[in-house]
C-alpha cells in the first residue's frame, strides 16, 4: 500500500511538472523525483518480499494493509513538507526575501 | 532493517561530486562568455543531471527513513538502529544492507543514467532539427 500510494503521488507530481512545462518557480520536479526516489526503493523491497511470501504477498492482514496506508499518507505529507521547506529556502518568487 | 544506508552513502558521494561539477563548470563557463556559451545553454548542463540523481535519492532516503523509524527500526539513541543490537540481528542487516540496499542504490542509478541519455538524445535529436532548418 505504501508504494501504491508513493506511486500515485509520483506521477500527480510528474502530471503538474509537465503541465507546467517543467519551468514552473515552484520546483514541482523535485517533489516528482523524491517520490519516484521512494517509490523505487519500495518497489526493491517489494520484490524482495515477494520472492519470499509469493502470492500471500498480495493477500495482507487487513490490519497490515491499514498500516501500511496510514504510512502511505503520512510519507505523502512527509515529502510535501520537505518540498515546502525547499521552497521557502529557495524563495523563487522573492516572497520571503521581500518581507524582511 | 537499514538497507537506507546504502543508496544515503550514495546520495552523500553524489551531492559531494555535484558541488565538484557545479565548481568545475562555473570555471569553464566565466572566461568563454563570448559564442560559445550560447551553444552550452541550450544543452541540459551534467551538474543538472547529477541533480537529478541527488533528488531521487535524498528523496528517497528521506522517505524510507521515516518508515524505519515508523516500524521502529531506526531510534533516536545509540545504536540508532535496533538490528545493531545483538550479533545475529545485526548479520541480517548487514545482509539485508548487501542485498536490498546495493539493488536499491543500482536501481536508481541506472533509471537515472537511462534518464541521462535519453535527455541528451533528445537534445542531440532537437539540434539537428534546429540545425537543418537553419541550413534550408
Amino acid at each position: 500500500m505504501t508504494l501504491l500510494i508513493t506511486v500515485f503521488a509520483a506521477c500527480i507530481s510528474t502530471a503538474v511538472w509537465y503541465k507546467t512545462s517543467g519551468r514552473s518557480e515552484m520546483k514541482p520536479g523535485i517533489l516528482a523525483l523524491m517520490y519516484w526516489g521512494a517509490s523505487i526503493m519500495w518497489f526493491v523491497d517489494a520484490v524482495v518480499e515477494y520472492a519470499e511470501l509469493k502470492s500471500e504477498y498480495f493477500t495482507p492482514a487487513p490490519a497490515d494493509m491499514l498500516n501500511d496506508s496510514f504510512l502511505g499518507f503520512s510519507v505523502v505529507a512527509l515529502g510535501l513538507i520537505i518540498w515546502l521547506v525547499i521552497v521557502m529556502i529557495k524563495d523563487p518568487k522573492g516572497v520571503i526575501r521581500k518581507k524582511n | 532493517m537499514a538497507c537506507f544506508i546504502v543508496p544515503g552513502t550514495e546520495a552523500i558521494v553524489a551531492t559531494a561530486v555535484l558541488v565538484a561539477v557545479k565548481h568545475h563548470e562555473a570555471k569553464l563557463a566565466a572566461p568563454s562568455l563570448g559564442g560559445k556559451t550560447a551553444q552550452v545553454e541550450k544543452k541540459t548542463p551534467f551538474s543538472k543531471k547529477l541533480g537529478w540523481l541527488c533528488s531521487l535519492l535524498w528523496g528517497g532516503v528521506a522517505l524510507l527513513a521515516f518508515e524505519h523509524i515508523w516500524h521502529g527500526e531506526v531510534v533516536p539513541f545509540p545504536p540508532f538502529l535496533t538490528a545493531a543490537a545483538d550479533p545475529v540481528s545485526k548479520a541480517e542487516m548487514l545482509h539485508e544492507m548487501g542485498t536490498s540496499g546495493v539493488a536499491m542504490a543500482v536501481l536508481v542509478t541506472l533509471i537515472w543514467a537511462g534518464m541521462a541519455v535519453i535527455s541528451s538524445v533528445l537534445e542531440s535529436k532537437t539540434a539537428r532539427h534546429t540545425a537543418a532548418e537553419e541550413g534550408v
